[in-house]
């Protein structure tokens, strides 16, 4: 058996490393990725616990996490490609208009 | 029972390592295809996990519809490099502290394991593929079990998760469609001719008040 709290703790350093990604990197579409995988390490987290408890709703729950996400992504990758389209440009470090 | 236990350890260094792979990726078509690596490699694990539903699905959704989604756009957009320079000084620094801090503060957590459920099963988790554990009821995240669930006790959930996704469908129709950079293909069904106009002028002066106006009232 795997104990729960390795698998636990793979979930929390993937989570950070997706923070790290959406954190340093400035290509939009690595950020938009590294949210992705921060998702999935809470995911991870569920199935887990749904698992170590019996219980099926963590698996419910990454259900709905999973369609959440789909729509963020879709979402995101419109704005991506409008923000492409007017600025021209994929890094987050450009688009600073609402910068006060 | 080792053996799952021994795919744990590999997927979890591989998991880690494609994650890591991403944060220092240069091109933007690799981290994408890390991207889907991990994904891969998250579905396995949720299998170890027994869910072999929500491995199915995350085969489907993420490492099908969601990266085609992300290579789909990365090719639109011409691939680029995808520098590792800071702009900020100090950004880098500050950012590795605070993922450093978050790593050690989430593992400290996330050791102390889940409490042991009520009804004696213990906080140990995953078996080979297809060994069902003592004190799991039968068929544990089976797409039956799961279903079961979902339609019993989560029915207004999913049904505000499908308005969810109708809403982010048209969201995404009316953000990517443009303001008018091409006239839209007559499916759009296009309102009228100066509306059009004026969303040509409106990309041409994005800082313009009446104009956003003239926006806000169409």
């Amino acid at each position: 058996m795997i104990p729960a709290s390795h698998v636990l703790v793979l979930a929390a350093v993937l989570f950070s490393l997706g923070v790290a990604g959406a954190v340093l990197r400035r290509n939009v579409i690595i950020v938009l990725m590294s949210i992705e995988v921060m998702l999935n390490g809470v995911n991870i987290t569920l199935v887990t616990i749904a698992h170590a408890l019996g219980d099926v709703s963590g698996q419910v729950f990454v259900f709905f996490s999973l369609s959440v996400a789909a729509a963020e992504v879709a979402v995101g990758l419109a704005l991506v490609v409008a923000i492409w389209r007017t600025l021209g440009t994929s890094d987050v470090d450009d688009v600073s208009v609402m910068h006060g | 029972m080792t053996s799952g236990v021994a795919i744990f350890y590999v997927l979890a260094a591989a998991l880690v390592l494609s994650a890591v792979g991403l944060l220092v990726a240069r091109n933007v078509v690799h981290a994408a295809l890390l991207t889907v690596l991990h994904f891969l490699l998250t579905a396995v694990l949720y299998v170890l996990l027994n869910a072999a539903f929500l491995g199915a699905v995350q085969l489907a959704v993420y490492a099908g519809a969601i990266m085609v989604l992300f290579l789909f756009v990365v090719m639109l957009m011409g691939n680029r490099e995808a520098t590792l320079k800071e702009n900020l000084a100090g950004q880098r620094v500050l950012g590795i502290c605070f993922v450093a801090a978050l790593i050690s503060a989430l593992v400290f957590v996330a050791y102390q394991g889940v409490p042991a459920a009520p009804d004696g099963v213990d906080a140990a988790v995953g078996t080979a593929v297809g060994a069902a554990p003592t004190g799991l009821p039968q068929g544990f995240g089976s797409a039956g079990a799961v279903a079961d669930v979902l339609f019993r006790e989560y029915q207004l959930p999913l049904e505000i998760v499908s308005v969810l996704l109708l809403v982010a469908v048209v969201g995404v129709v009316v953000i990517a469609r443009g303001r008018g950079e091409e006239s839209p293909p007559e499916c759009f069904d296009q309102p009228s001719g100066p509306e059009s106009a004026e969303s040509v002028e409106w990309v041409e002066s994005v800082e313009s008040p009446d104009d956003r106006q003239a926006e806000d009232a169409s």
